[in-house]
């Protein structure tokens, strides 16, 4: 079998590749030039993609003794992830680049590439298994990433390899050590967003997006409370930085509520209007077998490194409708709600509405 | 590496002894050296004086077009627009840094420069560089007429001679260029080894400054087995160019002609003759350089693409963009090199695998 290995130059990829080789799989390795203009370096642990990434993972591919190349894949990203990545905050959503990177680029236009050049699959370091071709979490709860590959259908699952999921991150940085990988065993996880190489979010949506005033309201009496710089500046359950000079009149803390982009709004008010327990989605995949017909017994996580929530969940059509078991807070739009049973995924929505 | 240069390489460096020493491992050495650049010399119609041994392509590029700009302090700098990197990277890094100005001399759609667009009036001129053959589409530049034109302006001109020297005929004296750069390994020489043949009255201000060694132009110990298989090298590539050159050049046309048949809307780029004996460069239309390289490097066959900026992205070719094609078809090209060690199996293996490639390749379009 002839797979390609999506090599980023961090410890994951190299290791999974590795794996691949020992499988006794025909590997080559591809680095995604996902920067428009690389870095010659990484600061620190965030931001990717730059020149010393890549040569990273040359580098192993070199040690392994497999082909390697770079494919420019950086219009593809900032049409399909950082574009919209800015422009679902303009619409009041909260997105998740990296869940959005998988389904358009890594599993999308990567493997379409790959299968038309005659590779039958993807070979990437991501912390999940698949168990009889069933997305599944990784024995590293806390490394799992299987949330932000729950947006993959049948199809691309099929074309995907994991070979993490059964072993531990600690695991893996030894096993890097000792295949003679030192140039990436110890190199620090990536956090945050890939693209925002200082991690301040807000700043790189102003720049993007400019100030734009508008009102801070009163949820409850419709009273303006105070003036906001922009409305993506706001995540609901958002409750530092509202800045609002008049306190509550019971004095209790005040939260983000809605941000409604029409008129510019953030609606704030009391932790115990955070609360919800219907969420609603659309674009569903569903990928855990057979499409349920009637509503089933589940657990949710509505956010990447999120609490399972117990819930009831429905299909009707493109829509998914989770009644939780308990209320929840701080549930935004535009981010995934992934349905699992044990560790299994069985699908997901993207998330249009909270109640 | 040539057998013979390996050879006398390992030979060498059995031999213990520093170039610039006085005592006798160093006499020794120094005796190679000189030898080897005698031998250089009457290979290529240099006097030994003027051989500078350098570290190779890129430093002896670099001493030129620097050091010659530098020790004549003029602006006016006039180079080709399908310069390798070491001479291209090396006027703009003059254009940002040293306030020089760049006439970039055009090329027609064959890759040959326009000599029309050559203006060495004006007295303001430090220098002009030409490479001799390109590396990519390699079209042969009419170095005489330029040469001509640069003696009659009193203009020194560089040539970048790296693919020309045991592929054409290259003679220093009677090019009448002042400074021409050769390399080792496109040769069958060593990695890290070259020369700039620089005539005797050219000034060039050094570029590594120290023990004063190479005329004072290059400072630094020489690496003697490398310059001895280098030497051995080009004297073997020059003895053997007419007949070699006629062998890879029935082999190339062979090359051309079945690609073509065999994928019948790839298209030449650079003119059928002259150019250099082993190269066929092709534009595939519809497909990424890129996906075939991937596609016949799978297949052991290696060919290349332009050139990679740092982290690896392939970039349309300057020289194809230069000879006037679009960035999609500058990415849709490949070049196919053939060598001392290419046989007519190795044509029968490309025309075999090319056309599934390009259909492949085709299939996953662009970027
Ligand atoms: C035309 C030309 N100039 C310069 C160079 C650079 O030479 P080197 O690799 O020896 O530094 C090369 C290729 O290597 C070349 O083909």
């Amino acid at each position: 079998m002839r797979v390609l290995a999506a090599m980023s130059g961090g410890v994951d990829s190299a290791v999974a590749a590795a794996r691949a080789v020992d499988a006794g799989l025909d590997v080559t390795g591809v680095h995604l030039a996902l920067s428009r203009n690389a870095q010659s370096h990484r600061t620190g642990a965030r931001g990717c993609c730059t020149i010393e990434d890549s040569r990273d993972a040359r580098r192993a591919a070199d040690v392994l003794g497999i082909p390697f190349y770079v494919w420019d894949m950086a219009d593809r990203f900032h049409e399909d992830v950082i574009d919209n990545f800015v422009a679902e905050y303009a619409a009041g959503r909260t997105p998740n680049p990296c869940l959005r990177c998988n389904e358009k680029i890594k599993f999308s236009a990567v493997l379409d590439r790959a299968v038309a050049l005659g590779f039958d699959a993807v070979v990437t370091g991501h912390h999940a298994r698949l168990l009889d071709g069933l997305l599944t979490r990784s024995v590293d709860a806390a490394k799992d990433q299987s949330y932000v590959l729950a947006v993959l259908t049948r199809e691309q699952l099929d074309r995907s390899i994991f070979p993490l999921g059964d072993s531990t991150k600690e695991l893996v940085r030894a096993e890097a050590h000792e295949r003679g990988l030192a140039g990436v065993a110890d190199k620090p996880d990536s956090h945050d967003i890939c693209f925002i190489a200082d991690g301040d979010t807000q700043k790189f949506l102003r720049q993007r997006l400019g100030d734009a005033k508008g009102d801070i309201v009163d949820d409850s009496t419709g009273e303006v409370l105070g003036q906001h710089d922009g409305a993506f500046g706001y995540t609901i359950g958002q409750r530092k930085g509202l800045a609002l000079t008049r306190p509550a009149p019971d004095g209790r803390p005040r939260y983000v509520l809605s941000i409604t982009p029409v008129n510019n709004t953030v609606r704030v008010g009391s932790a115990e209007a955070l609360d919800v327990s219907t969420v609603e989605g659309d674009r569903v995949v569903w990928t855990g077998g057979e499409r349920p017909q009637g509503p089933i017994e589940c657990v949710v996580q509505v956010r990447a490194h999120g609490k399972e929530l117990p819930a009831v969940v429905t299909l009707r059509g493109d829509r998914l409708v989770a009644q939780l078991r308990g209320p929840e807070r701080g549930i935004a739009s535009g981010q995934a709600i992934v349905v699992y049973r044990g560790d299994t995924v069985l699908g997901s929505a993207t998330i249009t509405a909270a109640a | 590496m040539l057998p013979q240069a390996l050879d006398a390489y390992v030979e060498t460096a059995r031999e213990v002894g520093n170039a610039s020493s006085l005592h006798g491992p160093g006499r020794l050495a120094r005796k190679h050296i000189e030898e080897s650049r005698e031998r250089i010399a009457a290979a290529l119609g240099a006097r030994p004086s003027e051989v500078i041994f350098t570290s190779g392509g890129t430093e002896s590029d670099n001493l030129a077009v620097k050091g010659i700009y530098w020790a004549r302090r003029r602006p006016r700098v006039l180079a080709s627009s399908i310069e390798h990197h070491a001479v291209l990277d090396a006027v703009r890094w003059l254009e940002d840094h040293e306030e020089a100005t760049v006439d970039w001399l055009p090329v027609d759609s064959d890759g040959r420069l326009e000599l029309a667009s050559v203006n060495l009036d004006g007295g303001d001129v430090a220098l002009i560089t030409v490479m001799w053959a390109n590396n990519e589409v390699g079209t042969i530049q009419p170095i005489a007429e330029l040469a001509a034109l640069a003696a009659a302006a009193g203009v020194p001109l560089h040539t970048d001679a790296i693919q020309a020297v045991g592929h054409v005929p290259v003679d220093f004296a009677a090019s009448g260029v002042s400074a021409m750069s050769v390399t080792g390994h496109k040769l069958g020489g060593p990695y890290g080894v070259g020369a700039l043949l620089l005539g005797r009255d050219v000034a060039s201000t050094p570029l590594l400054h120290g023990g004063g060694q190479e005329r004072d132009v290059r400072s630094g110990t020489l690496d003697v087995p490398g310059v001895v298989a280098f030497a051995v090298a080009v004297e073997h590539v020059v003895k053997e160019q007419q007949e070699e050159a006629a062998r890879l050049t029935l082999l190339r046309d062979e090359l051309i002609a079945r690609v073509l048949e065999a994928v019948p809307e790839a298209a030449l780029n650079g003119p059928a003759t002259p150019r250099l004996p082993g190269n066929a460069h092709f534009s595939f239309p519809g497909c990424e350089g890129d996906a075939l390289l991937l596609l016949l490097d799978a297949q052991q066959i290696a060919v290349s693409t332009g050139s990679a900026c740092n982290a690896g992205v392939a970039q349309p070719s300057h020289v194809l963009l230069a000879m006037g094609a679009d960035p999609v078809a500058a990415r849709s090209s490949l070049r196919f090199t053939l060598g001392h060690t290419s046989t007519p199996e190795d044509i029968d293996a490309l025309v075999a695998a090319l056309p599934a490639a390009v259909d492949r390749a085709r299939r996953a379009g662009t970027f």
